[in-house]
């Protein structure tokens, strides 16, 4: 039964198809949401780390802090921003907007743009904070 | 033409009989999610390689310990069922999927388990 299923021809999927900005974003939104899922292992880490004690939250806090560190929040702190701008798109489509095509896109497109500048913009208030 | 029995219409659960649910808590913790995850995220850089004091000054305020346990919730919420999803749309083997389900919801909430006694002691014991 399962080599019947199996042998099956396959409808066309991801690799016969020109990426284009609102597909790339879609799986994107799921990369992130994933990438986003393990990334709360760093903030358990994080609030485990202070409620331990200063020694250990100093050790936690210069691990952070390092160039690999730095990246690795960097990282998080645009997956993120990319994950809740294009939950935003969602919001949109859900009341029933933003389904035509071309605005399609232009939002698509938006989300990589807005989620690079707010990533760029709350690092800099945070190195400003200092 | 409706197939639907008059019951099922009023029950509007579908064949699942959870209907929309998943959908709208997944809709629900997101928009929870915007304001919360913004109060977060400058939370961490204002609060990033800041002295243990300080951090510890800031998580015992009871506002900030409170929302910090909704952040903690709410997105651990969205996470769990949004990982389930992604798990019942590749994982096809019977008994791998059950597997990484419960794991899932395993994950979830120990990590809400960690992070909320984590707030929750600094917010008492400091």
């Amino acid at each position: 039964m399962t080599d019947v299923t199996r042998s099956r021809p396959l409808s066309p999927h991801l690799q016969i198809y020109k990426p284009i900005p609102t597909m790339v974003m879609s799986i994107m939104h799921r990369i992130t949401g994933g990438a986003l899922y393990f990334g709360t292992i760093l903030v358990a880490w994080w609030l485990i780390a202070a409620a331990s004690g200063a020694a250990y939250y100093d050790w936690v806090s210069w691990l952070f802090g390092t160039l690999i560190g730095k990246i690795v929040l960097f990282g998080y702190t645009w997956v993120l921003m990319h994950h809740m701008l294009g939950g935003l798109r969602h919001f949109a489509w859900d009341l029933g907007y933003g389904y035509e095509k071309h605005f399609a896109t232009k939002m698509a497109k938006a989300t990589l743009a807005g989620s690079v500048t707010l990533t760029l913009l709350i690092w800099i208030i945070g190195f400003l904070a200092r | 033409m409706n197939m639907r029995t008059p019951l099922g219409k009023v029950r509007g659960l579908g064949s699942a009989k959870e209907g929309t649910d998943h959908f709208w808590r997944q809709r629900l913790t997101a928009v929870a999610n915007v304001p919360l995850l913004i109060f977060f995220v400058f939370f961490v850089a204002r609060y990033a390689g800041a002295p243990h004091a300080e951090i510890v000054a800031a998580l015992s305020n009871p506002f900030v310990a409170v929302v910090m346990a909704l952040v903690v919730t709410s997105a651990l919420t969205h996470m769990r069922i949004g990982m389930q999803v992604i798990i019942e749309d590749y994982v096809h083997a019977e008994g791998a999927k059950i597997a990484l389900l419960m794991l899932n919801t395993f994950f979830a909430i120990a990590i809400g388990g960690l992070c909320l006694f984590a707030i929750l002691k600094i917010a008492f014991a400091g």
